[in-house]
């Protein structure tokens, strides 16, 4: 992990004391009831779903600011100890449900490297140019909410019309949009459609020019300029003193891609760039999040070469300890008739163990822990959130900024509340 | 001199103008939705009637239906006073715009506009800051916070590009030598319109009219993203549809003195034709400005408070001084 050198984006560290995530009112400005508390959400038009963000006003100006977060909880990881481990995947997706492949790719390698099987290159090709599309649909999102929030509206509009491409991919695929539940123990569900890559290298070729275009949109408009540099600093330290990951990292100058770095499934056999800006501000996440766009066309690419190569290839594991066996088999074989009964009602049994996966999420590190005792189902789940570490900031990038700012900052930090509140 | 009008022949034309605006106004949010749809690669508004054309009215029925609550801590006469003055004022100014030559019909002579005044101009500034206290009230009154600083940005915002806006039109009023917009029109006869020797005027009155009527880059007071909707946050029913009326309508006003001072009021482009015509090259004139006002909103992202304050009075105020100070100074020597 290298830093950047930059020029200083300020002395020292921001982060609030005593306690980091809160931003206290000088006492003496209350005494004087100079201050306005208002209350950002959980119902705000620009709050990215439920967050709440109390905050005390001097004038137009933050002075105080603490947010609150739970209103989206759901209790997904309780949930999933109580269904067996096949059956718990669907609840990954919907955790963050901007970024939904992410989460079922990383709760599936987790249960992957506690069971020790092995994956079929096809799927891991496939997973990877998934996985790539998904962080261009997160990114996309993020660009459109987040110009919408500064006023910019007709981005929001063509940022989702190539989302809508992104998740008919998805659907072309795994019959469903969002949540696919595409990604099995073991590999795919089923395997993937003739036309699929043909239809991504379509996408592919779409996709680099239209984030020139949002680029051309954006970079040459002196007001969008004017909104996003120099706002909701972060340095280097007091990123990585408050565990940024992903984005809102590589935009202070630290260069840091799990991707790169750690590198899972295929992704030390394809060619990308990480790219990192070193002023920590919104112009720089922005930024950080355009490139990213770009380098995910790349790897797409590159995905979809080898998934011509492995056509006809299996695209699950053959373990019939957990895998499914295929459908005609039943009808011949006892064996995988009792394989198939055992898998669907008592689920695949883990060996007893526990074990941490990281992957880089479109938001940043996504972690995911699991304990297993050895049973059919999960002893405990637990995921690291990236919006959660994303919002630990909140307080340290909005110091001294007007209220039209703070929205700007907020939503620069991309939190994705069911992915916080979990 | 102009001929003596009937007082009824005015009362007839103040309903028929009235009601004209009105109409422009409904079908002017029917046009922006489906230009900003056709903008933003989707239809807009197309179920209510032949593609969408009764949108409008069902937008009007919708806001009728609904309940007029108010917040129980609302100021009461304030909170209902603030829509309708609003609203009134921005219907007031149209009166004085003038659309046409004059028709002589039957004996009875029709003016072009509903009333003739030598002030006229000062008229409609004068009447467009009282409207600010219907949005000032509104905000005001409703005992929300949000509503509080929607208003307080209404204020300061109006109030600092009203004195741009006064200025931009100093250089066309030095020009033609009166206040009264139907000389103004006249003076814009058989020459250049004022659009081309006040191009700078003409710039800053845009600018500044965008900002006066609170149109995006320059919608800060109903910032939804920041405000929710600023100072009408706590308005529902028909009251909040006075208040988008007088927006829009405020639009409109504001076009159309635009295209009374700069752009040759309802005179074509080097000819006039048949006395009729008018009002319809008025017209175009007018949509074209509209259009391109729906077109900014498309485009534009939303300026920050200070640096909107910082534009208006250390950019917008110094220009339009210097340009109010050569003219003056062109119009002596030459």
């Amino acid at each position: 992990m290298s830093i950047l050198p930059s020029t200083r984006i300020y002395e020292g560290t921001r982060i609030p004391h005593p306690v980091p995530t809160i931003l206290e009112v000088d006492p003496e400005k209350h005494r004087l009831d100079d201050i306005l508390r208002v209350n950002f959400g959980p119902n705000h038009p620009s709050t990215h779903g439920v967050l709440r963000l109390v905050v005390d006003l001097d004038g137009e100006t933050v002075a105080g600011i603490r947010a609150v977060i739970g209103y989206l909880h759901t209790g997904f990881e309780k949930n999933m100890e109580h269904k067996s481990w096949w059956k718990s995947v669907t609840y990954a997706p919907r955790i963050d449900y901007v970024a939904f492949h992410a989460n079922e790719l990383l709760y599936v390698l987790a249960i992957e490297k506690l069971l020790g099987i092995g994956v079929p290159r096809r799927a891991v090709w496939a997973r990877m140019a998934m996985a790539e599309l998904n962080r261009i649909h997160s990114h996309l999102v993020w660009l459109g909410t987040s110009a919408l929030e500064l006023g910019a509206i007709s981005l929001f509009w063509y940022c989702f019309d190539d989302r809508d491409q992104i998740l008919d991919l998805f659907e072309m695929a795994g019959g469903a949009r969002m949540h696919t539940r595409y990604v099995q123990v073991g590999g795919l569900a089923e395997d993937l459609p003739p036309a699929f890559t043909a239809e991504a290298r379509k996408f592919c070729e779409s996709m680099p020019k239209s984030v020139d275009e949002y680029e051309a949109i954006l970079d040459r408009n002196a007001i969008w300029l004017e909104r996003t540099k120099g706002v909701g600093l972060l340095s280097a330290d007091d990123a990585l003193a408050l565990a940024q990951s992903g984005p809102m990292l590589r935009s202070t100058g630290v260069d840091w891609d799990l991707r790169r770095d750690m590198p899972y499934l295929a992704y030390d056999e394809v060619e990308f760039d990480v790219p990192v800006y070193p002023n920590g501000d919104v112009y720089d996440r922005y930024k950080v999040h355009m490139d990213e766009m770009r380098e995910s066309v790349r790897i797409v690419a590159q995905c979809l070469d080898r998934l011509d190569e492995t056509d006809g290839e299996p695209w699950i594991a053959d373990d019939r300890k957990v895998v499914l066996p295929p459908r005609h088999e039943l009808h011949t074989s006892m064996e995988s008739l009792i394989h198939h009964f055992k898998i669907v009602t008592e689920g695949f049994i883990v060996p007893e163990g526990e074990v941490y996966v990281a992957i880089e999420s479109p938001r940043g590190e996504a972690g995911c822990y699991l304990v297993s005792d050895g049973g059919p189902r999960p002893w405990r789940v637990k995921f690291r959130a990236p919006s959660f570490a994303a919002l630990q900031a909140t307080a340290t990038i909005v110091q001294g900024l007007l209220i039209a700012d703070l929205i700007a900052a907020a939503g620069s930090l991309d939190p994705v509340m069911g992915d916080a509140d979990r | 001199m102009t001929p003596q009008v009937e007082w009824y022949v005015s009362l007839i034309q103040a309903f028929i103008v009235i009601n004209l605006v009105m109409a422009t106004f409904a079908y002017l949010t029917l046009a922006e939705r489906k230009i900003m749809g056709r903008m933003q690669l989707r239809y807009g508004p197309n179920r209510a009637g032949f593609r969408g054309l009764l949108q409008p009215i069902a937008d009007l029925l919708k806001l009728l239906n609904k309940e007029s609550f108010q917040p129980t801590e609302a100021i009461n006469w304030a909170f209902i006073l603030g829509p309708f003055l609003a609203a009134f004022t921005a219907l007031v100014t149209f009166s004085v715009i003038p659309f046409g030559p004059g028709w002589e019909v039957g004996g009875v002579y029709i003016p072009g506009q509903v009333a003739d005044l030598d002030i006229a101009l000062i008229l409609v500034f004068a009447v467009g800051s009282l409207g600010v206290y219907g949005f000032i009230l509104g905000g005001w009154s409703s005992d929300s916070k949000y509503a509080l600083l929607g208003s307080m940005r209404t204020c300061a915002q109006l109030v600092s590009y009203e004195v741009a806006l006064a200025l931009s039109v100093l250089g066309v009023v030095i020009m033609a030598g009166t206040l009264s917009l139907t000389e103004i029109v006249a003076a814009q006869d058989d020459t250049w319109w004022y659009a081309a020797p006040q191009f700078v005027g003409l710039i800053v009155f845009l600018v500044a009219g965008t900002a006066e009527t609170a149109r995006a880059p320059f919608d800060l007071p109903e910032a939804e993203q920041e405000l929710v909707a600023g100072y009408h946050t706590e308005y529902g029913g028909m009251r909040f549809g006075l208040y988008s009326m007088s927006e829009y309508i405020n639009l409109i006003t504001l076009s159309a003195l635009c295209v009374t001072l700069f752009l040759g009021g309802w005179h074509g482009p080097g000819f006039d034709g048949a006395s009729w015509t008018g009002p319809l090259w008025f017209i175009g004139k007018l949509v074209f400005l509209l259009f391109i006002f729906i077109w900014m909103r498309t485009t534009l992202p939303r300026l920050r408070y200070d640096q909107l304050m910082r534009f208006g009075w250390k950019v917008l105020l110094p220009v339009a001084t210097i340009n109010a100070v050569i003219t003056a100074i062109l119009v002596v020597a030459l």
